[in-house]
């Protein structure tokens, strides 16, 4: 595989206080490609995925141990400023979580928090922005209005949007569609397979049939442990391992 | 059947604990504004004091009041709300920090006249500021320093983690994360515990007694080291001095009215602000 590699996971072991959540876990998340993270409840996947954005650093007593590279640089390295990791890697969470503040605020946040204040710039920025979320047409004539009047399928859309306004290198989704109705979903899912051009992106799911659909890479977890990592149509058609196919093919789980 | 009897009897232990509250609620302002309400007049809300209390107004205590009350909260907001957010975003859950949070706690329950004593103390006689405004409005700030340090802790507690995940995510700092985010959305929650200081404040008598109030004073205070009357002190003066107890008890009554008023209107200027906010971007806490 001759692929660019945008995130290496070398060897890391992360601990909750002295409980240990993931044990030498180590692959290579390639550029532009879809990565799925699939497991059990509790299998650790959205911890690895909170670690490549540094989002465990928020949970106190909490330890890695190991590399996350990101384009060659350890992220977890004491000079980095975790601020600028946060910037080329972004994240969009399980339940839509846009602020308080009107849609337009919402989608600008990153850039003002970052020192871009200049309005015209802004607005380009944001409509650009959203319609990269398609999201635009529903919101255009409500720029001013509050993110919260927006239905769950459109703020979670807005949550991209305010993500890709950053313009991020790797975007970190940590099921992105469980708190959404169908519809909500499958546009969620077109999104990811549009965004995937520019960006790389690593979803973690619950939908075994959603990371089939959406992923070119797939990340099998149990009991914190990569169990398998192969293209996603190896994995679901023709895993290495028994315990693999037992889980994608719904026997346990 | 016997489920269905325990259901109205919980039902009616309960509404009638919602009645009993009301119904002496509503008593404690039918008397108040009945008997205030007779003596107010222009007068009586703009003049100074005449002939030993009896005639004239209680403006300077109005004044007064409203001074302490003002140079309380300016005292104790911006401390209280550093300290909560110290508390509640900076420092990490642990044993010291439980202890200094049980602490503040604590320190709302003490007796307002401990804090008069420590107010003439430390600000009277250690810093020298005198019985005045400024050791008066130091001594409530600190009396409410706590209940606004908890309003404001839970105002912030119970902002979703989500948010500040989402703008750290973002690239945010942790500063720019509290300022822009955690703060803006807190605000609600906080304007309530500051709406529920101002009523302590202004209606508190023991912490002014010995740091700030006078009985009588001819005129108005001209800067911050000058004793003032204050309304709750001139309703306790007037009660238990003076030598015309009949015409003396209509005038305290009269300022029960006023008081009332006061932070009736301090309240309600209070929620409003609140509620604009809070329609602002639809927040429903």
């Amino acid at each position: 595989m001759d692929y660019k590699v945008r995130v290496k996971v070398n060897h890391v072991n992360f601990f909750y206080g002295r409980v240990q959540s993931l044990f030498d876990i180590k692959c290579d998340i390639y550029d532009k490609m879809v990565t799925s993270i699939i497991g059990p409840s509790g299998c650790g996947k959205s911890t690895l995925l909170r670690l490549i954005n540094r989002m465990n650093d928020l949970i106190p007593h909490t330890r890695i141990e190991g590399q996350i590279l990101l384009d060659g640089k350890d992220i977890y390295n004491p000079k980095v400023d975790v601020v600028e990791v946060r910037q080329k890697v972004g994240m969009v969470f399980q339940k839509p979580n846009p602020f308080p503040k009107s849609i337009f605020d919402n989608v600008a946040y990153g850039l003002v928090v970052n020192g871009l204040t200049n309005r015209s710039y802004l607005s380009g920025k944001v409509e650009k922005s959203l319609k990269d979320a398609a999201l635009w047409n529903e919101v255009k004539d409500r720029l001013g209005k509050s993110a919260l009047t927006l239905s769950g399928g459109q703020q979670q859309r807005l949550c991209i949007a305010r993500t890709l306004a950053i313009e991020p290198e790797v975007i970190l989704m940590d099921e992105p569609a469980s708190a959404l109705d169908p519809t909500a979903t499958l546009k969620i899912e077109e999104l990811i397979q549009k965004l995937k051009e520019k960006y790389t992106i690593v979803i973690v799911t619950h939908n075994m049939q959603q990371a089939a659909r959406i992923s070119d890479y797939t990340a099998f977890f149990m009991l914190g442990k990569l169990i398998e990592y192969d293209l996603t149509a190896k994995i679901f058609r023709n895993p290495s391992k028994t315990i693999t196919e037992d889980y994608v093919t719904g026997r346990f789980g | 059947m016997r489920k269905k009897i325990n259901q109205s009897l919980g039902f009616f232990f309960l509404s009638l604990a919602v009645t009993v509250t009301i119904f002496f609620l509503s008593v404690l302002l039918y008397f108040i504004f009945s008997r205030g309400f007779r003596i107010i007049s222009w007068e009586f809300l703009t003049a100074v004091p005449r002939k030993a209390m009896t005639q004239g107004g209680v403006a300077p205590a109005i004044i007064g009041t409203l001074y302490l009350t003002l140079g309380a909260i300016i005292f104790s907001l911006p401390i209280g709300l550093a300290c909560a957010i110290y508390l509640c975003e900076y420092t990490p859950k642990s044993f010291v920090v439980n202890i200094v949070r049980i602490s503040i706690n604590n320190l709302a329950g003490v007796p307002s006249v401990v804090f008069g004593l420590f107010g003439l103390a430390v600000f009277v006689k250690f810093l020298n500021f005198g019985v005045s405004i400024l050791s008066g409005s130091l001594t409530l700030g600190i009396m409410v320093l706590p209940s606004i340090i908890s309003a404001a802790q839970e105002a912030l507690l119970a902002i979703p983690q989500s948010y500040r995940e989402a703008s750290l995510a973002l690239g945010a700092t942790k500063w720019q994360t509290i300022k822009k985010i955690v703060i803006p959305s807190a605000l609600p929650g906080i304007m309530t515990g500051v709406i529920l200081s101002i009523g302590r404040v202004a209606g508190e008598t023991a912490p002014i007694m010995f740091t700030a109030a006078t009985f009588y004073k001819r005129g108005y205070p001209k800067s911050i080291f000058d004793e003032v009357m204050a309304l709750p002190y001139h309703i306790y003066a007037l009660m238990t001095e003076g030598v015309h107890p009949a015409q003396q008890k209509d005038i305290a009554y009269g300022c029960a009215f006023i008081l009332l008023i006061i932070v009736l209107v301090i309240s309600a200027v209070a929620v409003i602000i609140r509620g604009v906010q809070r329609s602002k971007y639809g927040l429903q806490s």
